[in-house]
Formats: structure tokens, C-alpha cells, sequence
């Protein structure tokens, strides 16, 4: 089924505003996704007519809440295809997600010559908690390059995860290049060898459909923010056992069953790993999200992705000197396209393509380790998703010829 | 009849004096044997340059920049030359100061002092881009300090 863009876009309001007199163009989804009024709505409703802690006040509001709460927990459980809810941990984002994990399973479990397995293509998030828990364990580091396409090696990931491999954690869909990898196979790889697998779903879930119980990874991670949903809500998933098995990340309220001076006892999972009072209100508006995405269904939501991507690909080819990193097939990415333009470098672009209203990131997009591989400094991103149409890429190819005529230096003059 | 779209403004920022010292960048051949080597480096945004400075007492006798950035950085650094050749270390301090508050702290027209360098302060309206224009001033000023404490060598991050 095919996504009536001009009607859904009614849905958003932020898509009505001008940014210097001209109609907003928001091609930054990959940073943050725009919110649809349902949401909008939803936490309004939630703060108007049921705001109450959840799980112990003993009165009406408080029991709408929770309920409201827990409702969202099992349709996050539906969405990612798990029939469990007691799998989903609420968190504040992804990298507190996979922070969780670190602190709570990697660092009591790895030892000295233990061996933590990622590429060259995560986001800071799944860098730095490794590294952190390396210093602490002594566990190692191992990483997994890339072809110039943007692509894992097979070869070297065969090599690499072994006995030694405790855990692989991979990203599902780059940030940076749109390439989408095969963690089902990694998963089954690193399972042979009794390693565990994470995945980073944070660009993923928004936008492609996920099954974690196909993907049979051990823990999947994303944000609400990137999805059309509120800031502040991270999802946690997790096999039933590990998180059973697991001490709790922070101590507090809610993640307790029963406390005395000296010690306490843990509550069940997943309020466990819930300390304190949770985002309630953002949880209960990412239920309406979840509803919203449902009801376009996200092969629909994948296939305007690989159109609008299609589309662009094909009319920034176009421009001289104009390099597009990433697979060239739109079947192994999703709807990023990260470029550069000869020598104009991205925040000249991002500021000339802002006073065209055009919203695009530049920088190293939280990736600096992929900017290194790559060989460049920064590099410019333009991310979709189901509101962007066709003729915005009209606007935004505009702004970078402008900014190549600006920019143009005489190359025998750079130092 | 719909309303034509405004045409896009970026000519505050990007004047032409600014594009001029971006595409032709002076006093950027690096000067062998300086008394001191300064590099600059924002990691934010992977702005780089190199300055080396030669001195005749009191006085900058030399600078040599390069590097390389957006086009903010390296005009700002290219102007910082022109500037500063020539001039008493205390009185390109002044200036240096004096340019910092012009995009941290606009308060309306520039100092006539500041001469050429007051093309970039349109910088001050764009919050992330002021780091860029700042950098190489910074870098100057920590090569300055170390010239005071006797050293020859100095790395500013931003």
C-alpha cells in the first residue's frame, strides 16, 4: 500500500512552520524524527485527565496511569515481535540501553581475555560503555572493518568472532552509511560460540519492520524520539533469563520488593531494571506512536523510505563532484544519504541549505571512528522519513548548488 | 497566484571578503625554522591549522597559517594574518580580545580597530559557527603565552 504523503503530513504540525520564510525542510530524521498530533495528544491527555505515579498509588488515577504504562510495555513487546512483555525495560534512550547492559551483565560477567566484538560503523553509544568496561574487566577489544561500499566483511567476521567472543555488538542500520547488516547471521555465529549479541536498533525499528525473535539476537535497543514518538523513552529488550539473571542497573523505588536497613530484596523483572519514578507521561504518548505506526505498517513505511532514498541518490549523483558514501542499492540501506561536496565542507553546507529552510546534519554524526575510516573530517546527512516527499529534494539540491558555486576555491591556492 | 519564496540570505555571513580570504588564503606557505609552532584543533568539527610565528622582540615579525575547515575558520585564520604581521605582541592581544567579544559578546558596531576582521561579525548570529571563526585567535593567543614561559611549541583545542 502506498502512503498518501500529502494527507499524512497534515498529521504534523512542525511540517506548517517556515524557517526563513520558507516552508521547513526536515531531512534529520536520523538525529530526531518530527511528532504527529496523536502524540501530541496523548501527552497533553495524559498530563490533563490521568497524571499519577504508577504502580502503588490505591486510587483511580494511578491505576489508569498504570495500566496506560504497562499497555505501552506490551505494544512495544507487538512491535518488535516478542510476545512477552516482561522482555521490554523502559529506559531514558538507547545508550542508556546498551549502558545497561554494560554495567548490569558485560561487567560482572567478562574477565581478562574475554573479548567484546564491534565494527567500525557503531555510533559513540556502542563505542565508549565497551571501552569503559575493557578499562574495568580487562576484557579486549575487537573490531569489525568495512568495504568501501560501506559493508562488513564476512571473511573477517568470521575470523574474529570466536572462543574467545563473549559478545558481539553490532549495529543494525548505520547512521551514517544507511547499510542495513545481516545480524541474523551474526547472531548465529556468535551463538555457535556461546557469545551473546546485542544490537543497536536505534535506526532500525523507525524504519524498517523488526522481529527480534527472527533476528534471535540477546538484546535489541532503541529510542521513541527517532520513531515519531516523545524524547526521553529507550526501550530495552531482553531474553526473560538474562535479564532474570542480571543485578539491577540503579537503586532506588519501584525496583524493589523489600527493604531493610542492611539489604533489600529485587523486584520482578522487568521492573527491576525501573528505578525511581519512570517518564510516564512520554511512555503513555509513545503507546499512541506505536498505534500511528502501526496503522501505516512498516513495510509501507520502508517502501516510501526506498523510494524518496532512491530518488535522491539518483539527483545527487547528478551533481558534480558530489561523493555519496554507503551500499549503492537501496535494498541494503535505509533512508540516509550521507555525501560530501568536493571541498565545501558540511557546516558551510548545513548553513547555506538552513537559510533555504532545508534541515540537513553535518558534522561526524556521533560516528568519529567511521569519519576516521572513511578518511574525512565531517561529512553532510540527509535522513527520511514517511512525511518527506519528492519535490523537497527539489529544495535541497538547489541549496547544495548554490553552495558549490559559493564555496568553489581554485584548488592550486588551498593549502 | 502563490507568493514567490523569499530568496535565500547567506551573504551576512559568507561576504565576499570572507570568500576571498577562503579561496585564496594568505601567508599560508609555512615559515621554516619559527620560534614557535601553534596548532589549533576543534574536534567537534575537525577544523585543523598549523601557525608558526617568527619575532623581532617585541614585535610579530612573521605568521604562516594553514590548514585546514569550513570556510569560517580558515578566512578567519587568513585575516588573523594580514592583522597581526607586523604588529606588537600586546597590541595583537588587544586585538584578539577584542575580536572574541565582538562574537561572544556583540553589542552592536564593531571596533573601528578591528579593521577588515569586522566582516566576520555576522559569525556572532550563527552560536555553532563562532568556534570556527575563533579558533585561530585562540591558537595565537596560547603561542603568545608560550613565548612568554620560554617554550616554542603549543597545541589549542577549541
Amino acid at each position: 500500500m502506498t502512503i498518501d504523503v500529502e494527507k499524512l503530513r497534515k498529521d504534523f504540525p512542525i511540517l506548517r512552520r517556515e524557517v526563513h520564510g520558507r516552508p521547513l525542510v526536515y531531512f534529520d530524521n536520523a538525529a530526531t524524527s518530527q511528532k504527529p498530533q496523536q502524540v501530541i495528544d496523548a501527552l497533553v491527555e495524559y498530563y490533563s485527565t490521568y497524571n499519577a505515579n504508577i504502580h502503588r498509588g490505591i486510587h483511580t488515577l494511578a491505576e489508569e496511569a498504570t495500566a496506560k504504562y504497562e499497555e505501552t510495555r506490551q505494544k512495544t513487546a507487538d512491535f518488535i515481535g516478542t510476545p512477552e512483555p516482561g522482555t521490554i525495560v523502559f529506559t531514558r534512550n538507547t545508550t542508556e540501553a546498551i549502558n545497561l547492559v554494560a554495567y548490569s551483565w558485560a561487567r560482572k560477567t567478562l574477565k581478562p581475555g574475554d573479548e567484546i566484538v564491534f565494527s567500525v560503523m557503531e555510533h559513540h553509544s556502542n563505542i565508549v560503555p565497551w571501552q569503559m568496561i575493557a578499562k574495568e574487566t580487562g576484557a579486549t577489544l575487537r573490531f569489525l572493518d568495512i568495504d568501501d561500499e560501506g559493508q562488513l566483511l564476512w571473511d573477517e567476521i568470521e575470523r574474529t568472532i570466536g572462543e574467545r567472543t563473549k559478545l558481539v555488538s553490532i549495529i543494525h542500520m548505520s547512521n551514517v552509511l544507511g547499510t542495513i547488516n545481516d545480524v541474523r547471521r551474526i547472531a548465529d555465529l556468535a551463538h555457535k560460540h556461546g557469545a551473546l549479541v546485542l544490537v543497536d536498533g536505534a535506526q532500525s525499528v523507525p524504519h524498517l519492520p523488526v522481529n527480534v525473535q527472527e533476528l534471535d539476537c540477546d538484546f535489541f535497543a532503541f529510542s521513541a524520539h527517532k520513531m515519531l514518538g516523545p524524547t526521553g523513552v529507550g526501550v530495552l529488550y531482553a531474553r526473560r533469563e538474562l535479564l532474570e539473571s542480571m543485578d539491577p542497573f540503579l537503586g532506588g523505588g519501584e525496583m524493589i520488593r523489600r527493604v531493610r536497613l542492611e539489604e533489600s530484596t529485587w523486584n520482578d523483572v522487568p521492573w527491576k531494571f525501573e528505578a525511581g519514578t519512570p517518564n510516564i507521561g512520554d511512555v503513555c504518548a509513545f503507546g499512541a506512536t506505536l498505534d500511528y505506526l502501526s496503522e501505516l505498517g512498516m513495510e509501507n513505511v520502508r517502501e516510501h523510505e526506498m523510494s524518496i532514498t532512491r530518488a535522491a541518490i539518483r539527483r545527487l549523483s547528478a551533481i558534480p563532484d558530489l561523493t555519496i558514501y554507503g551500499p549503492e542499492s537501496v535494498q541494503a540501506r535505509g533512508g540516509v544519504v550521507t555525501f560530501n561536496v568536493g571541498d565545501v565542507h558540511p557546516h558551510d553546507l548545513g548553513t547555506v541549505l538552513d537559510s533555504y529552510g532545508v534541515a540537513i546534519r553535518a558534522g561526524h554524526h556521533c560516528a568519529q571512528p567511521l569519519m576516521q575510516r572513511l578518511g574525512v573530517v565531517a561529512t553532510a546527512r540527509a535522513s527520511f522519513y514517511v512525511y518527506n516527499k519528492d519535490e523537497e529534494l527539489d529544495t535541497l539540491v538547489e541549496g547544495i548548488e548554490a553552495a558549490a558555486r559559493l564555496f568553489r576555491a581554485p584548488a592550486a591556492t588551498r593549502a | 497566484m502563490p507568493q514567490p519564496l523569499p530568496e535565500p540570505e547567506f551573504d551576512e555571513l559568507y561576504r565576499e571578503l570572507i570568500l576571498d580570504h577562503y579561496r585564496n588564503p594568505r601567508h599560508h606557505e609555512p615559515i621554516e625554522g619559527a620560534d614557535i609552532v601553534a596548532e589549533g584543533y576543534n574536534p567537534l568539527c575537525g577544523d585543523e591549522l598549523e601557525l608558526r610565528l617568527n619575532f623581532d622582540n617585541g614585535t610579530i615579525k612573521d605568521i604562516s597559517l594553514n590548514g585546514r575547515g569550513c570556510s569560517i575558520s580558515q578566512a578567519s585564520g587568513s585575516m588573523l594574518t594580514d592583522a597581526a604581521i607586523g604588529k606588537p605582541t600586546a597590541e595583537v592581544e588587544r586585538l584578539a580580545g577584542m575580536f572574541t567579544r565582538m562574537l561572544t559578546e556583540p553589542d552592536g558596531e564593531a571596533p573601528a580597530e578591528l579593521g577588515d576582521l569586522e566582516a566576520l561579525q555576522g559569525v556572532a548570529k550563527f552560536p555553532v559557527r563562532v568556534k570556527c571563526a575563533t579558533l585561530a585567535w585562540h591558537t595565537l593567543e596560547d603561542a603568545l603565552k608560550q613565548r612568554k614561559n620560554g617554550g616554542h611549541a603549543v597545541r589549542h583545542e577549541e
